[in-house]
């Protein structure tokens, strides 16, 4: 039978000469996705995901609709439709433990700036008081509130009582929230920050308010993402690629990282350089964290970030054929990102035993702008500073199935990966092996129950 | 499907079938003598050579009074079919056996005539000089002008083929019980609407008899009475009782045994009318209503007639039809039931056995059947499933076997063992001594065990018995004292006594007339069987005694098998035997515990493990597949009789050597719509009126058979066929890629057949697609043909192909490559051998249905063995389960390399199925792997 496989022959692995962009092939034994579900629902470009629980989420997009899932069998558990336009924010709201009813309710903001939609099974509540589009939620769970963002903040109760409202504060309106200590939240307005304290009900006072604390003004491009890292740093990332560490208690700058981008020495025409001049592709478009690291996308690469270190210790250039739009850290070691191009791939982030010993075939890029040229352009998305870069991004594997921009994705323990697309489609990607012992697990379960099953003695 | 694929090796290709291959010359000694009818348009395994008729075909036939024994109908009714036999003749004889005591009269001690409910009678006859021989089935229906009330009738199914109604005689029966059961409905209901009209007539005599003495009376007062008013009063009289009588017969009627009406319920079609009588009473039947308003509005055109005293003589009257006799509805209905059988029982009687087999086997595997079989018969399976279990109480065949439980056992042996369930005996009657004696005497030397015991047995029965004739020779009795030894050695069923002698205590019932009729066989009426015998009736005696047989039937098969080859089988049988006694793994145990109730409860282990062990023999057997025609072509004299032990001494002639396996061939070509039609009717008890048939049937057929060719043809002609049709196997997407439409629908069409199905939904194969795929495709379709067209359009096509490449294996039939991954197993090569010796697109067919069938029990074995899959036990680590199955796999299964993938597969589908048979809605998820691909040109 071997005599047919003359002129046969390992594919030349596509575009892997031609693009920096590092490729795997389709030999990925450590990729574990081997099996996928593709459920249809939506009807328009689905942007976000919300995990429910351990085995549940909704899904949301510009069709309106939320669509509860779930992600074990894929079963379509509810679809809630009463929004009449694209849905720009959605959140959870966990119950209270003293609260009697354990119903967990989403929240869900749409462009038609009027309706709020509190569901689990039903609508309970509208909303319709806003001058502007929501573009963000945020919930305090501490004060047992929650935070509208749009063109100003406003403040709620559970109940669905505005309790204070900011006056209007920029057109461009809030794009990220996020809680510091204090009762203070953090808005990112245009390229500024903005910081406010939230004064709760007490005997003596009128009712809650919303105060202005600071702003701080140090990016100099919009800001796009905003997360809180730890009690006592949070970090943000704006369009041309700046990434700051501040301070949550003092508001003040930790560190600053603004290299992604140094457009400076790369005039010499390489590839990939010239596809980086655009500041979109170092726009910080998302960002994630664990314990001591800060994983960024930035424009089509992905960057790790060292908080303690507070330098760039692993990165990816290319890690895509387009932007990045979503990473997350999977517990063992594991980064995923989802792309604009389509596809999702996962990087194990390993550890550089030795640094001299390692040959550098790829040369070295200073992240910080110091760096010299990387003139082998052969893997030039591997790139490490030399002394500073202790560890590395290996792609372990890709997931291809949709056919358009990836918008985000959710990982479960239990039951892998979702992913939702501009295709319209959820793809639920399972551990191929675990989910074939779990169906013979009920295989016999099955036999069991209608007493077929035979146990030898 | 699973049958015997080989055996149809070696027939003409004459059809519309192109032959990509010229036959190697065979060497002199292993030719065939040219058949001498073969100019006739018959072939050499019709056995209807000898006869004046070109196939079976159904006779009904009519004692008539006036006339005698006629012959109404034949289905199919064509000229051509029966050409030049004498219809008449043998109506004649079929009819002249007086077949039932059936009185209708005045019995003594009765004051008025009674009817009776006979039951029909079936006999087997044969007319040697015809050489025909019939199973017939006698009924009786009511016609209140007839003589006694009763018109005899008979339905006969005539075939030039001995074995074939014996062998099929419980199916002809039943068949022909239903068809019987129609005619008798329908009659009934005539008759009473019959009586009805005439009681009115009575009525309406009476009255004007009544009326008419009395204004004699009136005119006449004189005190006596004229002899006019006598005779009137007289008639009057005589009218009263008529009337009384009518009222009795229609009482009768009426109140036919119910328990016939509930048996007849077992199909449907017919228990609709019956169950309809609540309705129908009320226009015709009910006494209390007949006077009601709405029989008028029902039968307004009746009007009723004087009757005169003296009825018109027999002869003048004009009989009624039978179309008359019963309902047009229920005629219709009969006729339709009958045609229905003769598709049925069309063709040859190894291929009808062939395709019980196949049944039989197909409803053990009821769980694994969904991913290689047709749809159609699947569902055909399912409805005759649910239908038996509703019907199983009154189904012809006694209870206690469901035609599921009876049908392996029987066909088993009547494959395996034709000398013992064919077995000819002729019973010479005392005053006989002609010359027929001395053939007769040489038959039953012929015949392997000791005449005269069984003569003197068949005597002793045959004495009460009154014969007409001066040779009567009652064949087809098997031999009760070797029967009975042999059930004794077996455990698993208890047989008091054989069947057959049951037959001929009926037999002795009997009287039988006719100077040259045989009585081949007669089957009691249901009565006449003791209950105990039902169960085991009429041959499925013995399964151990059935597989020490299929081992000699199965000489056929392995003679040809050279030594290390026939090792190797036995290497192959006892490595499921393996399975058996290992008692470390304990998989024959589990497997076999498992397999009892999921597939036929009530089945002894033993015999489940007979079925699992059938298919590996097979499989080991392939790569001989076509020694065995030689083999069979080879053998000489003795071994041929040997082989054809069964069959009498006229049916030994070398032109009709190639006795029983070739036949399915002849049945597969010459019938190529009967098979097809066997095949979508999948069961003997099923009730389906032939409207009802699935019309894809014929076609289905074809399409199987242009399948099995393309799918040939493929292979033969690409070398990288293989890694194809792994890549099918093991669930991975091939798209075929091509500019012509025809060209990629008909590749398309012959690799389906390697395309396991997902359940319900039918095979997931796209014939033809031009849109761009998208990765629910995938999901959805398993073999894609997709367009290449020189435009934009396909440039984007043909980058989501390159997209989901390792989704997906690319055939491009234009450019005649293939992208897909390595395949390093043994199990394509023995499914698609490019240098098979398989012609015929038919047969190929069926050596794929097998080698995959093979293949579905190992995926079952694997996905059911539940030590494989589950911890041993809390504490175990998940990798001695994935070392189990490996090695399950790997050891036990005998499967090497991406074979496992394959299993794996299947079984991943089985469990899908398994667990969502309620369900059943959900796709699959696409499961794939991360596998290099290769480019294989050719």
């Amino acid at each position: 039978m071997l005599r047919w496989l003359i002129g046969g022959g390992r594919e030349p692995q596509g575009l892997a000469e031609k693009s920096p962009l590092q490729t795997i092939g389709e030999e990925q034994t450590q990729n574990p996705y081997t099996e996928l579900l593709v459920l249809k629902a939506h009807h328009d470009i689905v942007r976000y995901l919300v995990q429910l629980d351990d085995s549940r989420f909704a899904s949301a997009g510009d069709d309106g609709t939320v669509v509860v899932w779930n992600a074990q069998t894929g079963e379509k558990l509810l679809e809630l439709n009463g929004h009449t336009q694209k849905i720009t924010a959605i959140i959870t709201l966990p119950c209270l433990e003293t609260c009697e009813e354990k119903n967990q309710l989403i929240l869900t903001a749409s462009a038609d700036r009027t309706e709020w939609d509190c569901d689990t099974g039903r609508q309970v509540q509208k909303v319709s008081c806003f001058q502007s589009t929501v573009k963000c939620l945020a919930v305090l769970q501490r004060l047992d509130v929650w935070l509208s963002g749009g063109n100003d903040l406003c403040v709620w109760n559970r109940k669905l009582d505005l309790l204070c409202k900011t006056s209007h504060l920029s057109d461009t309106g809030i794009t990220a929230l996020i809680e510091i200590p204090k009762n203070c939240v953090v808005a990112a307005v245009g390229k500024e920050l903005i910081i406010f304290r939230l004064v709760a009900a007490t005997e003596g006072s009128l009712g809650w308010d919303i105060l202005e604390v600071k702003r701080l003004l140090d990016h100099q491009d919009n800001i796009l993402s905003l997360i809180n890292v730890n009690d006592v740093s949070f970090v943000s990332g704006s369009h041309v690629g700046e990434l700051i560490v501040w301070d949550t208690l003092g508001w003040t700058v930790q560190a600053c990282e603004r290299n992604f981008w140094d457009p400076s020495p790369q005039l010499d025409a390489q590839r990939e350089i010239k596809l980086c001049q655009k500041p979109n592709d170092v726009s910080i478009h998302h960002l994630t964290w664990d314990e001591e690291n800060v994983f960024v996308a930035v424009g089509r690469g992905l960057y790790v970030y060292n908080l303690p270190m507070k330098r760039v210790i692993a990165c990816q250039k290319a890690a895509h054929d387009s932007s990045v739009l979503h990473v997350a850290k999977l517990p063992n070691r594991q980064v995923i990102s989802c792309s604009e191009d389509g596809s999702v791939r996962i990087w194990e982030l390993r550890e550089k035993q030795q640094l001299s010993v390692e040959p550098a075939p790829t040369g070295f890029f200073n992240m910080w702008g110091f760096g010299r040229v990387n003139k082998q352009a052969s893997h030039p998305a591997k790139k490490q500073q030399e002394n500073a870069t202790s560890c590395s991004l290996e792609l372990i594997g890709d997931l291809i199935g949709h056919s358009s921009s990836v918008e985000m994705f959710l990982y479960f323990e239990d039951h892998g990966l979702v992913t939702c697309s501009a295709d319209h489609l959820i793809i639920l990607w399972k551990n191929g092996e675990r989910e074939s012992g779990l169906r013979s697990l009920k295989l016999f379960q099955k036999l069991e129950e209608n007493g077929d099953l035979y146990l030898s003695v | 499907m699973i049958s015997a694929p080989d055996v149809v090796a070696f027939t003409k290709e004459d059809e519309y079938e192109e032959e990509p291959y010229n036959e190697p010359a065979l060497p002199e000694e292993y030719s065939v003598p040219l058949f001498p009818f073969a100019s006739q348009g018959a072939n050499p395994w019709s056995k209807l050579s000898g006869a004046k008729f070109s196939r079976d075909f159904i006779l009904i036939s009519e004692f008539s009074e006036q006339v005698g024994p006629q012959p109404l109908l034949t289905i199919p009714n064509d000229t051509k079919v029966f050409g030049n036999f004498d219809l008449n003749y043998f109506s004649l004889r079929i009819m002249s056996v007086d077949y039932q005591a059936s009185f209708v009269g005045h019995p003594p001690g009765s004051a008025y005539p009674k009817l009776n409910f006979v039951e029909d009678s079936k006999v087997v006859l044969g007319d040697s000089k015809e050489g025909a021989f019939a199973y017939v089935h006698h009924l009786t229906l009511y016609d209140l002008e007839a003589r006694g009330f009763v018109r005899p009738f008979c339905m006969a199914y005539i075939s030039a083929d001995q074995h074939k109604i014996m062998q099929q005689f419980q199916e002809l029966s039943a068949e022909f019980s239903k068809a019987s059961e129609c005619l008798k409905t329908g009659n009934r209901k005539a008759f009473a609407g019959e009586l009805e009209k005439k009681l009115k007539d009575l009525d309406y005599t009476r009255t004007v008899l009544h009326t008419e003495t009395e204004i004699q009376k009136k005119a006449n007062d004189k005190g006596f009475y004229s002899s006019q008013a006598i005779e009137k009063a007289n008639e009057l009289a005589s009218v009263e009782k008529s009337i009384i009588e009518h009222q009795d017969l229609l009482r009768q009627i009426r109140s036919y045994p119910h328990r016939k009406l509930r048996g007849s319920s077992l199909c449907p079609r017919e228990s609709e009318p019956i169950q309809d009588p609540p309705s129908q009473a009320a226009t015709t039947s009910d006494p209390e209503e007949s006077a009601d308003t709405d029989h008028y509005a029902c039968r307004p055109s009746y009007t009723p007639k004087l009757i005169k005293a003296k009825s018109t003589k027999c002869f003048d009257k004009k009989l009624k039809t039978l179309e008359e006799l019963c309902d047009t509805e229920y005629f219709t209905q009969t006729l339709a039931q009958l045609r229905h059988v003769e598709h049925m029982f069309r063709g040859d009687l190894c291929y009808l056995l062939t395709s019980q087999i196949d049944r039989a086997l197909l409803k053990q595997q009821h769980i694994t059947s969904f991913l290689f079989e047709d749809l159609v018969e699947v569902s055909d399976r399912l409805a005759e499933k649910q239908e038996s279990t509703v019907s199983k109480p009154h189904h012809y065949v006694p209870p206690s076997e469901s035609p599921e439980d009876c049908l392996v056992p029987q066909v088993l042996i009547s494959v395996g063992s034709y000398k013992s369930s064919v077995e000819s005996v002729l019973i010479k009657m005392e005053q006989d001594l002609g010359d027929e004696a001395s053939r007769e005497a040489a038959v039953m030397e012929s015949s392997s065990f000791d005449p005269q015991e069984n003569l003197d047995y068949l005597e002793m029965d045959m004495k009460g018995s009154v014969s007409s004739g001066e040779s009567i020779e009652v064949l087809g009795t098997e031999k009760p004292t070797s029967v009975l030894s042999k059930s004794e050695s077996q455990s698993s069923l208890t047989v008091p006594l054989s069947p057959q002698v049951v037959r001929s205590k009926a037999v002795s019932h009997r009287t039988i007339s006719g100077d040259s009729i045989e009585v081949l066989s007669t089957c009691p009426s249901e009565a006449l069987i003791p209950d105990d015998f039902k169960a085991s009736y009429p041959s499925a005696i013995n399964e151990e005694e059935s597989y020490a047989e299929g081992g000699q039937g199965a000489i056929h098969f392995q003679a040809g098998i050279s030594p290390p080859e026939a090792g190797e089988a036995e290497e192959g049988s006892s490595g499921l035997a393996l399975l058996q006694t290992d008692a470390s793994c304990c998989i024959g145990r589990e497997a076999g515990a498992l397999l009892v109730p999921l597939s036929t409860p009530g089945h002894t282990l033993s015999d489940e493990d007979g079925v699992v062990s059938v298919p590996p023999q097979r499989y080991w057997q392939k790569d001989q597949g076509f020694h065995v025609d030689f083999s069979v072509e080879n053998a000489s004299p003795s071994s041929r009789d040997n082989s054809c032990e069964g069959f009498p001494a006229y049916e030994l002639d070398p032109s009709h050597l190639l006795t029983s396996l070739d036949g399915s061939k002849t049945s597969l070509d010459d019938h190529s719509d009967a098979t097809s039609y066997g095949s979508s009717v999948a069961s003997t008890s099923s009730d389906r009126t032939p409207s009802s048939m699935p019309p894809a049937g014929p076609s289905s057929e074809r399409h199987k058979k242009r399948a099995g060719q393309n799918a040939l043809k493929f292979i033969r002609q690409y070398p990288f066929a293989h890694p194809a049709i792994y890549s099918l196997l093991s669930g991975r997407t091939l798209v075929v890629l091509g500019e012509e439409e025809a060209m990629v629908r008909k590749l398309v069409t012959a690799l389906s057949i390697f395309v396991p199905g997902y359940g319900r939904h039918g095979k997931p194969v796209k014939h033809w697609l031009s849109s761009p795929l998208h990765i629910t495709d995938f999901q959805k379709w398993k073999l894609i043909g997709l367009q290449r067209v020189a435009s934009p359009a396909s440039a984007s096509a043909l980058h989501a192909l390159s997209r989901y490449s390792r989704y997906t294996s690319i055939l491009d039939l234009d450019r005649k490559t293939l992208r897909c991954p390595l395949y390093r197993g043994t199990l394509v090569p023995r499914l698609a051998d490019h240098r098979t010796h398989i012609r015929r697109g038919s047969t190929y067919f069926l050596h794929v249905q097998s080698m995959l069938a093979q293949l579905c029990a190992k995926a079952f074995l694997y996905t059911f063995c539940h030590h494989l899959h589950l911890p041993a036990h809390g504490g175990e680590a998940p990798e001695l389960a994935a070392s189990r199955q490996a090695s399950f796999l790997q050891l036990t299964l005998g499967l090497v390399h991406e074979d496992v993938k394959v299993v794996r597969y299947l079984a991943e589908l089985l469990r899908l199925h398994y667990t969502q048979e309620r369900r059943g809605t959900s796709q699959p998820a696409l499961r794939f792997d991360y596998v290099p691909s290769f480019l294989y040109k050719i």
